[in-house]
């Protein structure tokens, strides 16, 4: 309100100048007589000279205008605290991606014969890590496995116990997965936790990079493993998600609810900021209560479309990452493995995922450990190339296939499409299927509950940035998406900083690139962009 | 339909040569491609394209071309004295419109895609869909009669100059149309100003000067005519007594807006009965493609609104001045007159030569109602405004974004 408002202001302003003007040159005008060639010829001048110095004028203003909006006390404007303080956070942008093939409400549970740990799923770390085991020993859960040398200490962890039957190499002799033969019945390694009451941090610390809950972190900006010797200002935890076809949070999470709690504890122990849960604010949301009551967390809640979701979204809109900034972000079933270290003393990689879309039989949930075998599940389908099966979400995952069947660490879905790679005779101008677009030149808009069957098409070919407004339109961070892009593309540092690349990651700009009318490949964009920034700064 | 496709498949030309360029472009736009997403990326994608995006544009541009091709014929025959009524002589109308327009439509497509596709060979890039677009707004902004080999430099200095210079579609500063008018405006000016211009069919507009068809008309035309015994092209008509073929802008500006009424009704300008480029008078129909880019949310509707917000308080700046005759015209009378609602739909919100910011976008919009305005009413040589104003303000966009950016930036130092 408040830009507008200032807006107005100095629109008058330059409106009484004009009008001083003219009245002015009315007045000479009337003064000369008739023949008032050279005074009409002075005020085109001067007009002339007043619309031309008004852009800069108004741009200038701008930056004094805008500056206003964000919280310190310019031009002796105080802001609103209370605004700043709420905790219900309404966003308008964004957009909800309804897809047919929902998961079934109905918890397997499935223990895969085979677990992987795969490094490349750990953004910052060598793709090369120094082995800790061999090939042929026995591991318990919560083993130490492998490290990396540019985290020294810093263990990664068997999520099973089982025999370590393969460290399968990827290109240039990178370690791909490191592949356990689980035990019928998980053995897990006591831990001798600390006690999380008294322990003090850098002892906790040191406990989480020992016994593999220091990976359970992602740090931002740039989204990787947190460094050895940074401190969080906060640390963060999505409690929801509102990407397609994801799965119900509260089932995933149910009856671990003292786990969570136990992970939040120590999370307060790891940071002098604060601990910030975001809850689904949306209309007709089952928040579990139990999530509702916990202790030594900020609970802020979120309404509105896909990224609302995105722990990245929630992080601009509660206390927004700025240059020097650190932060954490915890997913909140790594978050459970968490506290499970310290309530049962043992490292517990328990994830429940949920498989969904339209090109699988097997939807449903099923409870597993991190790092489980999806070919034991999916068979056949993971072979077949007229099926994607993608380890996350639509927009944002990686493609799984019969030799990369684990499931990534960080993820709690999978999603099973159709390829696309068919023709279609004039698809662009009459198409002959339903797919989903934002675009208003498809009916579309006017069937919000419609669910779409989706394929990996990608409905035209790349082309140049042509079409603006697009991507502000489904990003709820005020940036300049097109702008924060372009500045990547041409590695200009300053505007990347300034236009806020620091709070941004992959997932979050996915909806920019599914909106992208000129098919440009933002989130590869952004990742070069972010590790360019990572080198340089 | 696989059969169709196996069959466009076989006469695919050697990849490198002209004709692969050409191939490819005839391709893609036959058949969406068969492109899956790469991995790393998402995985599903919007059903948009730049093809939809553009051509929805051109469908939003064919009322203007269907009325556009009925008024040339009607200016021509309210010259003549004839058929001045709206369906009287309607199959003449729409022929003469017809042999106006259709030239200027193949020889702007020709050289401008020529161009285009030569360009696509040379750089090796598939053919970008820019061209669409720019290729049906040149024909509307042209005066009917306008020579075709004026036509065919402006384009090409438009297309080569304006577009490739920069790198193609997307990376162009000013627009591609209005850049081929302001080239035929300044170096051809008696082609596209005064009041011989507008309206088609004389050598000459003056009271007794003789109609100059070609064998379109008194061969083609009248012996299919002949055939159904309907009204022919008479080759010995003459303009009759008092028609000067002045638009309303050039009236106004010499007697002010009781100089208009004495010749044209506010219903005709409204509706675009009255001379002008091909595309631009009917002001209805223009809305309605308007209508068609906002509710698809192609167009921007914070430059239309603006643009009009700028227009009209412009305009009420000079009825409070007041100094010469076309100042005190009404600002709605104003809005009824010229190219205005055209530039501001059409024009204006051409998105790459545009403002990006949303922000941006209203003092651009703003900028162009205001000096346009300034041009039309100011400017001694000619009372019309909104062409040089948009060019002006494509000039300035990348300033106002600039600026708009700036703020952001600055306002996320502030807040650390």
């Amino acid at each position: 309100m408040k830009v507008v408002s200032s807006f107005v202001q100095l629109f008058t302003k330059m409106l009484s100048a004009l009008s001083i003007v003219v009245l002015s040159s009315q007045m000479a005008l009337a003064q000369t007589g008739k023949d008032g060639n050279v005074v009409t010829i002075g005020v085109i001048l001067i007009l002339g000279a007043l619309v031309l110095g008004a852009v800069a004028v108004v741009g200038n203003s701008m930056v004094q205008v805008l500056s206003v909006k964000v919280g310190n006390h310019t031009n002796g404007e105080v802001v609103d605290e209370d605004l700043l303080a709420s905790k219900n956070h309404v966003l308008k942008k964004g957009l909800n991606i309804k897809l047919k093939g929902e998961s079934s409400s109905e918890i397997k549970k499935f223990h895969s014969s085979r677990y992987a740990v795969m490094p490349f799923n750990f953004n910052n770390i060598a793709p090369i890590p120094k082995m800790i085991v061999e090939v042929g020993q026995e591991v318990k859960a919560g083993q130490p496995l492998f490290y990396d040398k540019g985290h020294p200490n810093v263990n990664f962890v068997a999520p099973v116990s089982g025999e370590l039957v393969e460290v399968k190499r990827g290109p240039k002799r990178s370690i791909a997965q490191v592949v356990i033969l689980a035990d019928k019945d998980v053995e897990f390694k006591a831990l001798n936790s600390p006690n999380i009451d008294e322990v003090d941090r850098a002892e906790l610390r040191e406990f989480l990079k020992a016994n593999g809950g220091w990976p359970l972190f992602k740090q931002r900006p740039f989204n990787i493993l947190p460094g050895v010797d940074e401190e969080p200002r906060d640390i963060f935890i999505s409690g929801f998600d509102t990407a397609p076809l994801a799965g119900d949070m509260a089932m995933k999470i149910n009856g671990r609810f003292e786990a969570i709690q136990e992970g939040i504890n120590v999370l307060n122990k790891l940071t002098d900021g604060k601990v910030y849960m975001s809850l689904d604010g949306r209309e007709g949301a089952a928040i579990p209560a139990e999530l509702d009551h916990m202790h030594g967390v900020d609970i802020h809640y979120f309404d509105g479309p896909h990224p609302a979701g995105l722990v990245g979204i929630q992080i601009h809109h509660i206390k927004p990452i700025n240059a020097g900034d650190v932060v954490w972000t915890i997913g909140i079933q790594e978050l459970i493995t968490l506290g499970n270290m310290f309530l049962k003393n043992e490292y517990r990689a328990e994830r429940v995922f949920n498989i969904a879309g339209l090109a699988t039989e097997k939807g449903g949930y099923y409870q597993s450990y991190s790092g489980a075998d999806l070919k034991e599940i999916l068979g056949e389908e993971l072979s077949d190339k007229s099926k994607r099966i993608i380890a996350g979400n639509v927009l944002h995952g990686l493609a799984k296939n019969e030799d990369n069947a684990f499931l990534d660490f960080y993820k709690d879905q999978v999603t099973c499409i159709d390829e696309g790679d068919d023709y279609e005779m004039f698809g662009w101008l009459l198409p002959q299927t339903m797919r989903p677009s934002a675009s208003r030149t498809y009916p579309n808009f006017l069937f919000k509950d419609f669910k779409y069957q989706v394929d990996t098409n990608t409905h035209g070919e790349k082309r140049a940035f042509v079409v603006t407004g697009q991507y502000e339109s489904v990003l709820p961070v005020d940036t300049y998406p097109q702008y924060l892009f372009k500045s990547i593309i041409t590695r200009h540092v300053e505007n990347m900083e300034g236009l806020g690349i620091y709070e941004l990651v992959e997932e979050d700009v996915a909806l920019c690139e599914f909106v992208c009318t000129s098919k440009q490949p933002l989130q590869k964009i952004l990742r070069e962009g972010l590790d360019f920034m990572m080198k340089e700064v | 339909m696989k059969k169709l496709l196996n069959f466009v498949k076989s006469l695919e030309p050697k990849k490198g040569s002209l004709g692969h360029t050409l191939y490819d472009g005839l391709f893609t736009f036959l058949f969406a491609p068969n492109e899956v997403t790469a991995d790393g990326g998402v995985h599903i994608k919007d059903r948009i394209d730049l093809k939809r995006t553009m051509v929805i544009v051109v469908l939003a541009l064919q009322f203007c071309y269907l009325i556009g091709m009925y008024n040339i014929g009607q200016q021509h025959f309210v010259a003549l004295g004839m058929y001045e009524s709206f369906f009287e002589g309607f199959h003449l109308k729409l022929a003469f419109g017809l042999t106006k327009i259709l030239p200027l439509f193949i020889w702007t497509h020709l050289v401008g895609l020529g161009i285009e596709f030569y360009f696509a060979w040379k750089k090796g890039h598939a053919i970008e869909e820019g061209f669409l677009v720019s290729g049906a707004l040149i024909p509307l902004i042209m005066p009917p009669d306008l020579p075709i080999w004026i036509l065919c430099l402006a384009v090409a200095f438009a297309v080569f100059l304006g577009k490739e210079a920069f790198g193609g579609t997307g990376m162009n500063i000013w627009n591609v149309a209005l850049l081929a008018r302001a080239f035929v405006f300044f170096a051809y000016p008696t082609t596209i100003s005064g009041d011989q211009v507008w309206v088609a069919g004389f050598d000459q507009i003056m009271p007794g000067a003789v109609t100059d068809y070609g064998w379109w008309q008194t061969s083609f035309c009248n012996t299919i005519f002949e055939w159904f015994g309907w009204a022919q092209f008479d080759p010995g008509a003459t303009i009759v007594d008092g028609f000067t073929g002045a638009t309303p802008l050039a009236l106004a500006y010499e007697g002010g807006w009781s100089a208009v009424t004495d010749v044209y009704s506010s219903a005709q300008m409204l509706w675009g009965s009255i001379p002008g480029s091909v595309g631009e008078t009917s002001k209805p129909l223009i809305i309605a493609g308007a209508a068609i880019l906002l509710i698809t949310k192609i167009g921007s509707w914070r430059i239309m609104l603006s643009g009009l917000v700028g227009a009209a308080l412009m305009s009420m700046i000079f009825n409070a001045w007041g100094a010469t005759e076309f100042m005190t015209v009404p600002w709605y009378n104003q809005l009824l007159m010229g190219s205005f609602w055209f530039a501001i739909v059409f024009m204006a919100t051409d998105p790459v030569t545009a403002s990006a910011t949303n922000f941006g976008k209203v003092i651009y919009g703003i900028m162009i109602g205001m000096i346009g305005m300034i041009i039309r009413v100011i400017n001694p040589a000619y009372p019309e405004g909104w062409m040089l104003a948009i060019l002006f303000l494509n000039t300035f966009a990348p300033l106002i974004d600039h600026y708009t950016v700036l703020g952001n930036i600055q306002k996320r130092l502030k807040r650390a």
